[in-house]
Parts: C-alpha cells; sequence; structure tokens
C-alpha cells in the first residue's frame, strides 16, 4: 500500500509538471507575450522600456529556465501576478475557487442522487416502462451539449416561466444553483445511470444474490445492501471519469450562466494572452484530476476490501 | 409467493415481460433504422449542402434580421417590399439570424463543416492511434512503456484548456482545429488496441506464421491488423459523436473556425444574446448537433454489440 501511495505521489507530480510545462511553453512560444501586453497600454512605447517590461516578467529568459523559476517560486506557493491587473495569481484563482467548487459538488450531489438509485431501479425492474425511461434518459444526456442544454432551460425556465434567475450568482441563494448544477450534472447523472445498471444487472445474475434470495432476505436489503455494494465499483471508477468531465463541463457552464468561477476566468485570461494566470489555471485544474483519481483509487479499497495494492 | 420458476425470474428481474414497449426497443436495437436515418440525412445534406440548402449562408440581408420561422406567420410586408414586389413569407424556414442569414441553411452547411472536421480528424486519429497501439502492443519494452504513459499524460489534460490556449497562441483556422480534435481522437485507439493485440499475439496462428519465418512487420499487418479491425471501427463510430461535441464546444467558446463560416457550436453562441426575442437562432443548430451526437452514440452502441460483444466494458 506505502508502496503504490509513493508511486502514485511521483507519477501525479510528473503529470503536473507536464501539464503546466505544456501550457508554459505554448504560450511561450509561438508569439512573444511581450507584443500582446504591450500592445494596449504601449502605445509608443520606447525600446528601453519595452524590455524593461520584458525583464520584469522574465520574458528574456530561455522557456526551460523561466520554467524551472516559475516552478521553484509555484512550490513557495507564488504563482506570479496576473498581467492584466498585477493581482497574484494565488489570489485571482483562490477567490472563485469556491464558486467552481461549489457548483462542481452540488452538480455530483444531484448526479449521484439521480443517476445511481435509478440505475439500480432499471436494473431491478429490466424490461419494464420504468427501464425504457432511464435507458432513454441515459441515452438523451449523453448526446446533448451541455452549452445548448443550458441554453435552452436559460430560454424555458428564466425566459418563458421566469422561474428562475438566467445567470450569475448571489451568495448561496439557491435559485441562482438549480440551472448550472442540473446541467452539469444531467450528463454526469446519464453516466452513473449506464454504469450502475449494467454493474447491477451483472450482480443481480450471480450466485450469491440467488443465495441470498433463496434464504429468505427481503427484496430491499437484498438489493441495496447484498447487490448495490458489490455493484458500487464500476460507478466509483466512472467517477473519477465523470469529475474530471467536470472538468471541461464547468469551463462551458459558467461561461453560459455567467457564473464567477475559475472555468470563466481561465477562458478569459487565455483569450486576454494572460500566461501566468493561464498556467496557473492549469495547475488548478491538472491537481484537482489528479487528486480525484488518486482517492478514487483509495475509495476501491474501502468499498471493496478484496483489493490491496501491493 | 409460490417459488415457482416464473417468480424467481420475475422477481431476480429476468423475465422478459412482452409488452409493446419492450418490443418496440428491441426492434430499435436490432434495427437501429432512425438513428441510420439522422446520420445518413446528415452525410447526405453535407455532401449535397448547396444543392439543399435553400440560399447562401454568408448571404445577410439586415432588413430580415431575426425574421421568425415559417411557421409564426410573416410580419407584414413592408412598403418597400410590396413596392419591389418582394414576397417574402415563407422564405425563411426556420427563421434567419441576426444579419438575415437563413438559419436552415446555415445549419444546412454547417453538417458539411462537421462531417469535414470529424472525417479528417478521426482519419487521422485511427491511423495515428491504431499504429502506435500496434507497435505498442506487438514490440512491448520501453517503447510500449513511453507510449502509454504519454497516452496517461494526454487523458489527464485538461482537453478544452488546453484548445483554447492553442487555439488563441497559433490564432484560429480549420488547420489549428483539426490538429486539435486529431489529438483528442488517438488515445483510445491506443490502448483498447494495445490490450487487443497483446490477447492476439500470443496465440497459435501468430506463433505458426513466426515459426514459418514471417518477418515483424508482416505478422502486424497480415495477421494482427486484420484481427483487431473490428475493434477500430466500433471506437471510431463511438468517438464521432464525442468529436462532433468537442468541435461544437470550442466554436461555441469562440475559438473554432473564424466568424462567417457556419459552425454548429458558433451558431448558438451567436444566437445567446437574442434568446429572449429571437430563440431559433441558437436552438436548431443545437438541435442539430444534439440529434446526430445522438444518432451517432446509438449506432455506435449497435455496431458494438454486433461486431465487438467483448467492448461493452469500454463505455456502457
Amino acid at each position: 500500500m506505502r508502496r503504490f501511495i509513493i508511486r502514485r505521489i511521483l507519477a501525479s507530480g510528473l503529470t503536473i509538471i507536464a501539464s503546466t510545462l505544456f501550457v508554459f511553453g505554448v504560450s511561450r512560444a509561438a508569439t512573444d507575450p511581450l507584443d500582446l501586453y504591450v500592445q494596449e497600454s504601449g502605445y509608443g512605447i520606447t525600446e528601453e522600456s519595452r524590455i524593461a517590461i520584458g525583464k520584469e516578467l522574465g520574458l528574456d529568459r530561455s522557456i526551460p529556465v523561466a520554467y524551472g523559476l516559475w516552478l521553484g517560486r509555484a512550490l513557495q506557493g507564488d504563482l506570479g501576478e496576473s498581467l492584466v491587473n498585477k493581482r497574484p495569481v494565488t489570489t485571482v484563482l483562490l477567490e472563485k475557487m469556491p464558486n467552481t467548487l461549489q457548483l462542481g459538488l452540488v452538480s455530483w450531489v444531484i448526479a449521484t442522487l439521480i443517476g445511481v438509485p435509478l440505475g439500480v431501479l432499471s436494473a431491478v425492474k429490466r424490461g419494464s416502462a420504468f427501464d425504457y425511461l432511464g435507458r432513454g434518459f441515459a441515452l438523451f444526456g449523453q448526446a446533448i451539449p451541455n452549452f445548448w442544454f443550458a441554453i435552452v432551460s436559460i430560454l424555458i425556465f428564466a425566459v418563458w416561466l421566469q422561474w428562475l434567475p438566467a445567470a450569475s450568482k448571489e451568495g448561496l441563494s439557491p435559485t441562482y444553483f438549480v440551472l448550472p448544477a442540473i446541467t452539469l450534472g444531467s450528463a454526469a447523472a446519464a453516466g452513473y445511470l449506464r454504469i450502475t445498471r449494467s454493474a447491477m444487472l451483472e450482480i443481480l445474475d450471480s450466485e450469491f444474490i440467488k443465495m441470498a434470495r433463496a434464504k429468505g432476505v427481503s427484496q430491499s436489503a437484498m438489493i441495496w445492501k447484498h447487490a448495490l455494494r458489490n455493484a458500487l465499483i464500476p460507478p466509483v471508477t466512472v467517477s473519477a471519469l465523470i469529475l474530471t468531465g467536470f472538468i471541461t463541463g464547468t469551463v462551458l457552464v459558467e461561461v453560459v450562466f455567467a457564473w464567477p468561477g475559475i472555468g470563466r476566468v481561465a477562458v478569459t485570461s487565455v483569450t486576454n494572452n494572460d500566461f501566468p494566470v493561464v498556467t496557473g489555471a492549469m495547475l488548478m485544474f491538472t491537481a484537482i484530476y489528479v487528486v480525484m483519481n488518486f482517492l478514487t483509487d483509495l475509495l476501491y479499497v474501502v468499498i471493496d476490501p478484496r483489493i490491496r495494492y501491493g | 409467493m409460490a417459488l415457482t420458476a416464473e417468480n424467481y425470474l420475475a422477481a431476480t428481474g429476468h423475465a422478459r415481460r412482452r409488452n409493446i414497449l419492450s418490443a418496440a426497443w428491441a426492434f430499435v436495437r436490432a434495427w437501429p433504422i432512425l438513428p441510420a436515418i439522422v446520420v445518413l440525412l446528415m452525410i447526405v445534406t453535407a455532401v449535397f449542402a448547396p444543392l439543399i440548402a435553400p440560399s447562401d449562408p454568408r448571404k445577410q440581408s439586415l432588413a430580415d434580421s431575426r425574421h421568425p420561422p415559417v411557421w409564426f406567420g410573416d410580419p407584414e410586408p413592408t412598403e418597400r417590399d410590396i413596392a419591389r414586389g418582394v414576397d417574402k413569407s415563407g422564405l425563411y424556414r426556420l427563421g434567419a439570424d441576426e444579419f438575415g442569414r437563413d438559419v436552415l441553411t446555415r445549419v444546412v452547411f454547417g453538417a458539411r463543416l462537421s462531417l469535414q472536421i470529424v472525417a479528417v480528424a478521426m482519419t487521422s486519429g485511427v491511423l495515428v492511434g491504431t499504429l502506435l497501439g500496434l507497435f505498442a502492443g506487438f514490440w512491448g519494452g520501453w517503447f510500449d512503456e513511453i507510449i502509454m504513459r504519454l497516452v496517461d499524460f494526454w487523458l489527464a489534460l485538461p482537453f478544452l484548456l488546453v484548445a483554447l490556449v492553442v487555439a488563441i497562441v497559433w490564432g484560429q483556422s480549420l488547420i489549428i482545429m483539426l490538429g486539435l480534435l486529431a489529438l483528442l481522437a488517438w488515445s483510445p485507439f491506443v490502448r483498447n488496441i494495445r490490450a487487443e493485440v497483446l490477447t492476439l499475439k500470443e496465440l497459435d496462428y501468430v506463433n505458426m506464421a513466426r515459426v514459418a519465418g514471417a518477418s515483424g512487420a508482416r505478422i502486424m499487418v497480415r495477421h494482427l491488423l486484420p484481427g483487431v479491425f473490428n475493434t477500430v471501427v466500433v471506437i471510431a463510430t463511438l468517438q464521432v459523436g464525442g468529436l462532433i461535441l468537442a468541435e461544437a464546444s470550442l466554436s461555441f467558446l469562440g475559438v473554432g473556425i473564424p466568424p462567417p463560416t457556419p459552425a454548429w457550436g458558433l451558431m448558438v453562441a451567436e444566437g445567446r444574446q437574442w434568446l429572449a426575442t429571437a430563440w431559433w437562432i441558437s436552438f436548431f443548430p443545437g438541435l442539430a448537433i444534439f440529434l446526430v451526437v445522438m444518432s451517432l452514440n446509438f449506432f455506435g452502441d449497435w455496431l458494438r454489440d454486433k461486431l465487438d460483444p467483448r467492448l461493452r466494458q469500454v463505455r456502457n
């Protein structure tokens, strides 16, 4: 177990380094960020002050050296300053982080509460109208582009019916969460439904369930205690995938709903070529992904005591 | 409840109830006619777009900005139209966008763009992914190790963010878009084909070929490649929908193909600000994406069940 954890941490570190190096390199290699930076404010700027700005931003150094310096500072918790408003990148990202995490958490809870029970019922009542409804929902949820789903739901619930606010966020008021969270959660719910259903079908077919049934275990105890616990591994596995999908999803959903999270910060900073913020956002997203995967692997052990990591 | 065989089967969910719904579903599963029609329709529309589209996708007519779809009835003709003898009733079947361009025409040409992009991206993804998977599985060793770590790393990257950075830095163009989507397409092939090759290469017929003196290249091309062919087809079909969604998402964020070109995602984005007054601008291109992706997924599932039941685990 310890060796497994150490290996995973090393691999995670490498992934994070590679992804940030990639963004760092791309945003520096193709064009001179200085041109983009100076363009707006630096009309008629002298060659000397141009070079001075470049020095200040570390643009006079080669990419590997500059990256090394960035990494060194990043390890001490300093991600540099935003080019646009001179604020520290960590502040820019951390003040938006809670909004993204709240949205992600609410969406995930919605997805789990809808997907897993529906998947179980769909499997237990296989062949019923209920099953077809569930499978239809799964097919639907995985094909619908979430930005379009968002727009159509705004059209129906905010523009026509005027039940819910269309965009933005005020504190923790639940009405603002409804549309974004359902948009983000629906594809995930469809994923959970599909995977739970097929895992449950497989387990319900196994000998020990027949045994439990023969022993006279009640229907509900058999489904929720005997079968579901054993069918949980596949849904937990896809959790990592689903939560990664959230990373892409939040970017789109935050843009549509004007949600003040790091996804929207990432998009605006990419458009502004604000590369310190872009690299910082990349670091955050990759870190979230890596941590999620790691936690998923550890969760296996909790769910299925048969699994041991050597 | 007496424990008859029937009760038991019903309780464990194994009874095949023959109601109309299940019969219908079974039929659709067995013969996905509707999805096939949608996919075929998309391909035909894409290929013959100029013949099918009622108008030119770039033709603007500012007087007709946000003209409603035909079933809303037409607004009163203006005096200028009457004077010039222009009859605009029924001209915009799905309405017109902000610049008075016909939404239906743009959706039709959008199909063409999506098809082009997906065809090129998928072909390169298939070629690169299959080759790498084949080599990694067949050679093993350090090559395999490097390729698999590369795939792991690539899957850990938040693709949308990478794509945004690349598109902004190198500019928006068809080539960049194709490259990005090709990069998205290759990795699933590598994993599955490598796994497949690992089992295939231990089989007797491959060993026989080796004993008979076949070279590595010959074994790969003549003996392993045909064995993984079904897998390639199935993964490709299942992936196409995802690629269309990715392309739409990128152009929705404004980093896809630059504006006058009719891309579905971009059209949805353009209509956003008119949602309250002219919802059709966003609605129909999005509906097109949704229908095509859903049909492709359905079709992919069907193909998987037909060609390669072992792959069921991949996306169940």
